[in-house]
């Protein structure tokens, strides 16, 4: 296995609600401005993270449609899905694909469109990512899978409302500093307690919005890199991937996520560190409470004690595990195929020292967590400043 | 110059609360009051369609105009809710007035500025010459589905203008006109209720062709908003035109006048029209007044009006548009509104 680094990023310029901006001009415009970072004048292959274009905006065979109009023709273009898990699964492909010695130059991207159809089309879009027929088609939906999940977690640890709702503010926060974001400003937690009840215990603040947007990054070998990159080069440290029950009810435990503490399990094996080694983390935060959940599964927190982390300061800018710098799914937005892949970009920019207002301070070993459905899958990376 | 020479407005007694319509859907009343900026909305009776209202508001014009109604040349209704799909509108509006047979009529459809197009196609007539005086509504009993967002402001009401040349109370100085093809709202034939694209009916939608529209006017006049009294913008709900007007650079003060719709729904065809009668209640001579009408599918229509010393003489010939709305109201239960509405049936 050759070692793999990261030597170019791009997002389209703004995340959000999109109107006069295709699927594929989402994606072309981060995919050419990953191509420019990186200053590479070819690619091997390329990766197309995407969880539901076919009921986005019924287009499928992303593969080549990105390919085509990114103008890579004939390169192998291949779409990986792994519901909202679809980048960071994309990016754990582009990583094998380079660390195998098959190709030198790839570049994987996430997108999704999803503004194009209205609320309840986007909501049962998204219900495919649990188990349809046990879940879905029963009338459950994600926020009503993570209300439970927040209920039990509530229950047996004394989590609280106003904790689920300091997650929200920390990562606006974070957000308020990202111009790139979605929803680039500060909230409080009389607004998060004070906004419409989804599902209970979630409030619609505690929810991460529908977003159009796209990421992309470059991958090539670290000596390579070493040699033509124009940026400080980041390196891939740990790549890992676990699958977990789909349908909540299969679950041993509904108040931990098993798949994310297997795949952290193994990445912090292969980067030959523990969780008290990381720096600065993206995290899946689709709910408030997945968070926190995926806080104690990632061994940052104890478990039970993910409730705290933002409520003491630990997770925000200045503490001692700065946790979705970026403004999280929450404030940055959650464009599915796009998130695990935008979660490097920013670990990317903090190891890279390039992450501006949100930079932490002497950065140089990050993670990535990123999740499909309720933990069915996970994904985790360990990044390392080379 | 030509111009408004009377105008009149029509709103039904009947109101049904957002808490009345969010209990029945296990909605949350306070997040939709907050979200909408509305209060309640008005209900037309089970007697009451867009003809009706529409005779009642072009009375108090014609009173206001005291003119003799055989003089009017062309009555335009403005509505997505004609009660009938093939038989006019205007025929009975103007037969229940006393204007026909020498007179014109059109129904005009264009979403909620259809009221508008009335208005604008009612003053080129007159401008041309071509008829004396010509009437234009803006009117309707508007749809909303049950347990939709659109059920909780979707009203009744109607604005009615007479132009003509002389005895002006309100001269046109400009109007203009900003349209495309954006489908963001739509009903086709044997439907109920309209189908909208959510949230795609804001920036892309309204604000895009209303501020499209009233920087046009501002530039072709060479006016900005310091130059007006008033303005009114298409108001679907309590916020949009707030956030327009903030855009543009209006106070909040210029448009309160004429934002009905925190009390009144949207009254779609006659929405942005009946604010105008509003204004041209408590205007003084001299006032400026912008409107913006705004119809989904889409498109808005601008006027630059100037209020003249007659206006004095004539607005308290009628009812005031205030006085329709916040006095002698009966709020409606849900099933009372539903069966007003011919959501339920009586078996036969």
């Amino acid at each position: 296995m050759r070692d793999v680094a990261i030597i170019g990023v791009g997002l389209n310029k703004k995340w959000g609600e999109l109107w006069n901006v295709s699927l594929r001009d989402l994606f072309v415009e981060a995919a050419l401005n990953a191509v420019d970072d990186a200053g590479v004048d070819h690619l091997d292959s390329m990766y197309v993270g995407c969880m539901t274009s076919g009921l986005f905006v019924g287009q499928e065979h992303l593969g080549s449609l990105m390919a085509d109009y990114l103008g890579a023709n004939p390169i192998p273009a291949t779409r990986v899905e792994s519901a909202c898990a679809s980048g960071g699964a994309a990016f754990r492909q582009g990583f094998i694909e380079v660390a195998s010695g098959i190709s030198d130059y790839v570049l994987v991207g996430g997108v999704e469109k999803m503004t194009d159809v209205g609320g309840d089309e986007a909501t049962y879009a998204l219900s495919a990512a649990a188990d349809m027929e046990y879940e879905a088609y029963h009338g459950v939906t994600f926020p009503g899978l993570y209300a439970l999940m927040a209920r039990v977690h509530m229950e047996r640890f004394g989590t609280t409302c106003k904790q689920l709702a300091q997650v929200a503010v920390k990562n606006h926060k974070h957000g308020a500093l990202n111009p790139e974001a979605q929803y680039p400003f500060e909230v409080t937690v009389e607004d998060v307690l004070g906004s419409v009840m989804v599902a209970d215990p979630l409030h619609i603040l505690d929810c991460s919005p529908i977003t159009d947007g796209a990421a992309a990054v470059v991958l090539c070998p670290l000596d390579t890199a070493r040699r033509i990159a124009k940026k400080p080069v980041v390196r891939v440290l740990a790549s890992a991937q676990a699958s977990g029950t789909i349908a909540l009810h299969s679950r041993k435990d509904l108040a931990s996520i098993e798949s994310t503490s297997q795949a952290a399990t193994k990445a912090y094996r292969a980067a030959g560190i523990g969780p008290r080694d990381i720096q600065v983390a993206e995290v899946h935060d689709c709910f408030t409470i997945a968070e926190i959940m995926v806080l104690e599964a990632l061994g940052f927190v104890e478990t039970g004690k993910g409730g705290q982390a933002a409520e003491s300061g630990m997770t925000a800018l200045g503490g001692r595990i700065p946790v979705n710098t970026s403004g999280g799914l929450k404030a940055k937005g959650h464009p599915v195929g796009a998130t695990g892949v935008a979660q490097v970009i920013e670990i990317t920019r903090q190891l890279r020292g390039d992450a501006g207002p949100r930079q932490v301070k002497d950065a140089r070993i990050g993670l990535t967590q990123n999740m499909g459905g309720t933990g069915g899958s996970s994904v985790v990376h360990i990044l390392g400043a080379a | 110059m030509a111009g408004i020479i009377g105008y009149g407005a029509y709103i039904p007694r009947n109101r049904i609360r957002v808490e009345e319509i969010a209990k029945i859907w296990g909605a949350d009343a306070p997040s939709y009051k907050r979200g909408l900026g509305l209060e309640e909305k008005s209900v037309p009776s089970p007697d009451q369609d867009t003809i009706t209202m529409a005779v009642e508001a072009a009375k108090k014009a014609i009173r206001r105009a005291a003119i003799d109604p055989r003089e009017i040349g062309a009555v335009y209704v403005g509505s997505e809710s004609h009660p009938y799909a093939v038989k006019p509108s205007g025929t009975v509006l103007a037969e229940a007035i006393g204007a026909t047979p020498e007179v014109h009529s059109a129904s005009f459809e264009f979403a909620c500025k259809a009221g508008s197009e009335a208005m604008f196609v009612c003053l080129c007539q007159v401008e041309s010459g071509r008829i004396r005086y010509g009437l234009a509504v803006g009117a309707d009993t508007s749809q909303g589905a049950p347990g939709d967002a659109l059920e909780y402001s979707a009203a009744a009401g109607a604005a009615a203008f007479l132009f003509g040349r002389d005895n002006t109370i309100a001269d046109v100085n400009e109007t203009y006109a900003y349209m495309t093809d954006t489908p963001d709202f739509w009903r086709r034939e044997y439907q109920h209720y309209p189908r909208h694209a959510g949230r795609f009916t804001g920036e892309p939608a309204y604000f895009k062709h209303v501020l499209g529209a009233a920087r046009g006017i501002l530039s072709k006049t060479g006016m900005g908003p310091k130059d007006f009294a008033y303005a009114v913008f298409h108001q679907p709900n309590g916020k949009f035109p707030l956030n327009a007007a903030k855009q543009l650079g209006f106070t909040r003060e210029q448009v309160e006048t004429g934002r009905l719709v925190p009390k009144l729904g949207n009254t779609y065809s006659g929405s942005s029209p009946l604010g105008l009668t509003a204004i041209l209640d408590v205007a003084k001579p001299g006032d400026r007044i912008l409107m913006v009408s705004y119809g989904s599918g889409a498109g808005s229509d601008a006027f630059v009006f100037t209020v003249t010393d007659r206006i004095e003489a004539v607005r308290g010939k009628a009812a005031a548009t205030r006085d329709m709305l916040d006095r002698n109201k009966v709020y409606l239960d849900y099933g009372t509104y539903c069966k007003y509405r011919g959501k339920i049936l009586k078996a036969e």
